[in-house]
C-alpha cells in the first residue's frame, strides 16, 4: 500500500494556502477583463480595473490580495489505497494552516469561541476540512481561503418541490440583493441544490472549485446558471454595490438526489477574490 | 470624469459640505483602525461615560483587520471589511465626536440618519484591492486593545489612501441611487 508522510501534506497545505492568497486563477482575471467591456456605469469599469491592478500587485509584492485571508477550508480526497502515516491526518492539515499563515503573513481571523469568548486562537486554526474517501492511492487536496464577508451572506433554505425552478431561482436571486454591496461584488454564486440539509451547503461549496468558463454539464441546469446570471446582473448592484451592470461574474450549480419531502437549496456566496489552489500527492 | 478631492484629517462639518456621492476622495492625515470587537470596547467605554483610548473628535475610523506587515513593509494588505457589523456601535461613536468612517457596503438606516444629525460622512474603499490601499499606509503603530490581534485599534498614518463617498451630509446613499441607476427589469433584459 502506498504510504504518505503527514509531514508532506503539512507542507502542502501551507503552501497552497501561501499561493492561493498571493496568486489569482487566470479566469476571475479574464472574466472581468472581459466583462468590464459591457459594464455602462464609470465608477464601475474603474472599480473593476483597480481590482485587476490589485491582484497583479499582490502576485509582484507577494502580498495576500485581500486582508481577509479567510478561514482556511480543506477538501481532501483520500485515495483508499492511500495509507497516512507518521501522524494525525487532521492535525496534519492544521499544521500546514498553522504554518502557511506565519510564513506567508496571512491574517489570522479565527476565533476559538463562536459567541462568548471570541478569543482569537492566534494562528488561524482549526481548518474546515471535508474529506471524501475515493478510489485510487493519492490525496487530492484543495486549500480554499474563504473569506468572512461574502460567507456571511450566505443562507440554506428548506424549500418545497411546489416551488418549482421558479422557487428557486427567486431564492438565490433574492439572496443575491439582500447581500447588496457587502460581499464585494462581482460576485461568484454557488448553488447547491438537493442531498440534505448540509449537503446542500457542502454541494454549493463545491461549485465554487468548477472554473469560471466551465458551466454545468447537465443542459437543463446549464440554461438554469446562465438565466440566473441574467437575472443577477439586472439588479443593478454593480462592483462594490456602486450601481452597474456587473453584480455577478459566473452562477455555478451543483445538484443531487434529495428526499421525496425536501428541496434544501444552498446559496455560497464568493467574493470577485475566488481563491483556491489545488494539488495532488 | 469628477475631479478628485484631497482632504486632510482631522475633520470638520463644513470640509464635508461639497462632498457629493461618487466623488473620489484621497485622504491624508491620521486615521485609526477599529472593527468587531474594538467597537465592542469602544461602545462599552462610552456607555460608562469612560474616556475611549483615542479622542474621537473630527476622527476618522477605518474598519480593517489588517494582514501582518512583511519585511520591509509598515503594514500587510489592508482593504476594508464590512460596515453594517459596526453599525450597532456607531451612533454612539458619532454622538463622541466621530465625523468620518471608511468601510464597504450599505449602512442601516439609523446610522445614515446619526450621520445625518452629527454632520459625518462614509466613505468607501474598494473591497479586496488590498495590496493598492496598503500602499498609502505611511506609518501603522498599535495604540489600544493589543490582545485583539489585528483587530486592535492601530493609529495609521495615509497619504491619498482612496475612498469614495458612499453617504453624504445631504443624506444622499450611493448605494441606494447606483442601483436604481442600474436596474432593469428581467423581462426588458429577455426581450
Amino acid at each position: 500500500m502506498r504510504e504518505l508522510e503527514t509531514q508532506i501534506i503539512s507542507r502542502e497545505v501551507a503552501r497552497l494556502s501561501i499561493e492561493a492568497n498571493y496568486y489569482l486563477a487566470d479566469d476571475v482575471k479574464n472574466r472581468i477583463t472581459q466583462l468590464k467591456e459591457r459594464e455602462e456605469s464609470p465608477t464601475a469599469e474603474k472599480t473593476l480595473a483597480v481590482l485587476l491592478k490589485n491582484y497583479e500587485a499582490a502576485a509582484e509584492q507577494k502580498m495576500p490580495i485581500c486582508q481577509d485571508t479567510g478561514v482556511a477550508v480543506i477538501f481532501a480526497d483520500i485515495g483508499q489505497d492511500l495509507h497516512i502515516v507518521g501522524g494525525d491526518f487532521t492535525e496534519a492539515v492544521n499544521e500546514g494552516v498553522r504554518r502557511g499563515y506565519k510564513e506567508g503573513y496571512l491574517r489570522k481571523s479565527m476565533v476559538d469561541d463562536p459567541v462568548i469568548d471570541r478569543k482569537n486562537t492566534g494562528d488561524n486554526t482549526p481548518a474546515v476540512i471535508h474529506t471524501r474517501i475515493v478510489p485510487g492511492d493519492k490525496l487530492h487536496l484543495t486549500v480554499v481561503p474563504k473569506g468572512g464577508g461574502a460567507e456571511n451572506m450566505s443562507e440554506v433554505r428548506m424549500m418545497k418541490s411546489a416551488d418549482g425552478i421558479e422557487g428557486v431561482m427567486d431564492f438565490v436571486t433574492e439572496r443575491v440583493e439582500r447581500s447588496g454591496g457587502n460581499p464585494c461584488p462581482p460576485v461568484i454564486v454557488g448553488v447547491g441544490i438537493g442531498g440534505d440539509f448540509e449537503q446542500s451547503a457542502v454541494l454549493a461549496k463545491r461549485s465554487l472549485l468548477r472554473p469560471l468558463d466551465q458551466v454545468h454539464p447537465g443542459q437543463k441546469w446549464a440554461r438554469v446558471e446562465e438565466e440566473l446570471l441574467e437575472r443577477i446582473n439586472n439588479l443593478g448592484i454593480g462592483p462594490q454595490g456602486f450601481g452597474g451592470r456587473i453584480t455577478a461574474l459566473a452562477v455555478k450549480i451543483e445538484t443531487m438526489a434529495c428526499h421525496i419531502a425536501s428541496m434544501p437549496v444552498a446559496v455560497n456566496i464568493q467574493c470577485h477574490a475566488s481563491r483556491h489552489k489545488s494539488a495532488s500527492l | 470624469m469628477p475631479e478628485t478631492i484631497y482632504l486632510t484629517t482631522p475633520l470638520t462639518t463644513e470640509m464635508l459640505e461639497p462632498l457629493k456621492i461618487g466623488d473620489s476622495v484621497m485622504i491624508s492625515g491620521t486615521i485609526y483602525t477599529a472593527r468587531d470587537a474594538a467597537h465592542k470596547r469602544l461602545a462599552a467605554l462610552l456607555e460608562e461615560g469612560k474616556e475611549p483610548p483615542f479622542d474621537l473628535a473630527g476622527q476618522i475610523i477605518y474598519y480593517v483587520g489588517p494582514a501582518p506587515a512583511p519585511p520591509g513593509k509598515v503594514i500587510g494588505s489592508a482593504g476594508p471589511t464590512t460596515s453594517y457589523r459596526m453599525d450597532p456601535y456607531t451612533p454612539a461613536l458619532l454622538e463622541a465626536g466621530l465625523k468620518g468612517m471608511i468601510g464597504k457596503g450599505p449602512r442601516g438606516k439609523e446610522v445614515v440618519s446619526a450621520m445625518k444629525e452629527q454632520g459625518a460622512v462614509y466613505f468607501a474603499a474598494l473591497g479586496g484591492a488590498a495590496v493598492i490601499t496598503a500602499e498609502s499606509v505611511q506609518s501603522a503603530r498599535v495604540i489600544a486593545y493589543e490582545d485583539l490581534g489585528t483587530e486592535a485599534i492601530r493609529e495609521l498614518i495615509v497619504e491619498n489612501f482612496p475612498c469614495v463617498v458612499a453617504n453624504d451630509l445631504a443624506g444622499n446613499d450611493i448605494y441606494e441611487t447606483g442601483v436604481n441607476t442600474y436596474r432593469r427589469n428581467t423581462s426588458e433584459w429577455n426581450s
